[in-house]
């Protein structure tokens, strides 16, 4: 039985790592990242069989998971650190000049648990499509586990991926979109709009659930749907719901907290909101 | 001066589809992918004897390379091929983050490279290739001469550990290096010894720089003739040694000037031991319809050429 408290804990320390990562840095991007919070903490200490013990990039005989919007690196830190595949202490290097925790995701500094490097968008949805085929040819039964941004699903590479994965039946994958309605330059739905989201996922052959993404009980619950759903001839993508800057009062439901960190006293504001429950690193 | 004896036309995309059929058959990490010109590429051997290790791309490269990246992560060893405009400039990015930055053991199979693409006219023809690909960190580039070298090149980029761009052609060319060739990737191959002038070509301008040699040769020139079948990393001590000894340097390539063989050659000399260099590549213009050959002539890009490149390079000695 999942301890969902636990997981609430978690996450809650994840978007104090953020927040302070992000303004230690002076910059970074902590919208995205605290949107996705809950259910990517609940990926990494619930779902995916996954461990830093051993860990390669060719992640044989793990689940994997793959960031196509490499901005939310400093959640992917975060969960990383936090499950320990490097020290919490080196989260305060980010963005720093000879840090492994890169703006964006890297490979080129050898940072455990990251498989690709992402940031360029529209990417990593192909990647995951290769990496699960990469599983099938070599008889693994586990899975690929792929994040999106909504705003980056106006990419024509994603929609791509989307053809590509239902024509060749990449069913040992489930891709997830942070769906927080929110881009750079304003509302997603100003910017370019992406219509009937679920249905569009529909209609290029995929699986689609749409759930709330910051209940965790509805999370774990969308997880286990969502892998009964896996394996049986077609790919998967889950659209949570969420809100963008979640657990910050002054930064949620808005674009403009996408890419700009929190001065030091916003910082201390915000993180006033949001319990430690891990310890800061 | 040593004699080169064309055994009979073949394109060097057929040395690719060979390669890649020999690879198939002895390495089961070798996964292909293709978008939508399989027949092209000379691809439907290995497509029809490892259908679960080929994957069908469709009209959609951006895909197809950073499938082919997340293949290669569990240590497959993907060739990915189209023409070659469409896996370059096509997919700049995808290639930079999805191959070279990550690393990855991708091989991009770069077919119809050049002008003598041919009648399908510019926007098919890419001559900016090379350079795109020489500026990449992490990229190895490889333009193999002719059908036998296509074949080893081919073999030699799966053994290869890294990303390899493989440039090769549509049309029959010349075949008239060994078959069954060792392919070193990074070493330069001197087909002919000379004192005169150096000519350093790639691709199907090999076999251009051999018959110009022979022209020299009557002209009392002696040309030294070396095969940059590896673009990067170059092999600088052969450049290096060979423009030591003769003093003058002609280029010859299927590109643009700018980033092409030509400038980097030009450059490595300048830094080390400058001396003369002609170029012999196309000069800031795109291609147009016309055959093969008619095109290489109308763009300057054949023996004669080079013929006149060398003599210029000599008469500039001082």
């Amino acid at each position: 039985m999942t301890d969902i408290n636990k997981l609430t804990d978690i996450a809650s320390q994840v978007r104090r790592d953020i927040l302070r990562m992000v303004t230690q840095a002076g910059c970074g991007h902590p919208g995205g990242s605290m949107s996705s919070t809950d259910f990517i903490t609940a990926l990494y200490f619930d779902i995916m069989k996954q461990s830093p013990e051993g860990w390669s990039r060719s992640g044989k005989g793990q689940d994997m998971f793959i960031l196509s919007a490499g901005h939310m690196s400093p959640l992917l830190y975060s969960v990383l650190a936090r499950s320990g595949y490097f020290p919490t202490s080196e989260l305060g290097t980010f963005r720093h000049l000879g840090s492994r925790l890169q703006g964006h995701p890297s490979t080129e500094f050898g940072l455990p648990g990251v498989y690709m490097p992402s940031g360029s968008l529209g990417q990593g949805l192909s990647v995951a499509c290769g990496a699960a085929l990469g599983k099938r040819l070599d008889g693994e039964d586990n899975t690929v586990y792929v994040l999106c941004g909504d705003g980056e699903s106006e990419e024509g590479q994603i929609w791509e991926a989307a053809m590509f994965a239902a024509h060749h039946k990449v069913d040992n994958l489930i891709a997830m979109t942070d769906w927080n309605h929110q881009q750079i330059d304003g509302t997603v739905d100003s910017v370019i709009g992406l219509g009937d989201l679920e249905s569009k996922w529909k209609a290029f052959g995929w699986e689609c659930i749409c759930a709330d993404g910051h209940d965790m009980k509805a999370i774990l619950d969308t997880f286990a749907a969502a892998k009964s759903l896996s394996r049986h001839g077609k790919p998967v993508m889950i659209l949570f719901r969420t809100v963008m800057g979640k657990g910050v009062d002054f930064m949620e439901g808005t674009n403009e907290w996408h890419g700009k960190a929190p001065s030091p006293e916003q910082c201390e504001k915000a993180l006033a909101q949001i319990k430690e429950t891990l310890g800061d690193y | 001066m040593e004699k080169f004896v064309n055994t009979g036309n073949k394109d060097t995309r057929s040395g690719f589809g060979a390669g890649l059929t020999e690879l198939g058959r002895t390495d089961e990490r070798v996964v292909a992918l293709c978008a939508d010109l399989t027949g092209s590429l000379k691809m439907n051997t290995f497509a029809k004897e490892h259908p679960d290790r080929f994957f069908q791309c469709g009209i959609a490269e951006a895909d197809m390379i950073d499938v082919a990246a997340g293949l290669s992560l569990s240590g497959k060893i993907p060739f990915a091929g189209s023409f070659a405009n469409f896996v370059t400039s096509r997919v700049y990015d995808q290639i930079r983050q999805g191959i070279c930055y990550a690393g990855t053991n991708v091989k991009i199979a770069a077919s119809h490279a050049g002008i003598t693409l041919g009648e399908d006219g510019a926007t098919h023809q890419v001559m900016e290739d090379i350079g795109m690909m020489r500026m990449l960190p992490h990229m190895t580039v490889i333009n193999p001469c002719d059908y036998n070298q296509t074949k080893a090149a081919t073999i030699a980029a799966a053994a290869w550990q890294g990303p390899v761009y493989l440039r090769f052609g549509r049309p029959s060319v010349p075949n008239f290096t060994p078959e069954n060739q060792k392919f070193e990737i990074g070493k330069a191959l001197r087909m002919t010894e000379g004192r005169d002038v150096s000519i350093f070509a790639t691709g199907h301008l090999v076999w251009e720089a051999l018959l110009a040699a022979e022209e020299l040769e009557k002209k009392g020139i002696s040309a030294e003739v070396i095969d940059i079948h590896t673009i990067k990393p170059l092999d600088t001590e052969a450049v290096l040694a060979s423009a030591a000894k003769t003093g003058a340097v002609v280029t010859a390539e299927e590109h643009l000037i700018a980033g092409g063989l030509g400038e980097l050659i030009a450059g490595v000399l300048s830094r080390n031991t400058p001396c003369p260099v002609e170029i012999v590549a196309v000069d800031d213009l795109f291609g147009q319809s016309g055959t093969p050959a008619a095109l290489m002539k109308q763009y300057g890009l054949d023996s004669e050429h080079i013929v006149s490149a060398a003599l210029k390079a000599v008469s500039r000695k001082r």
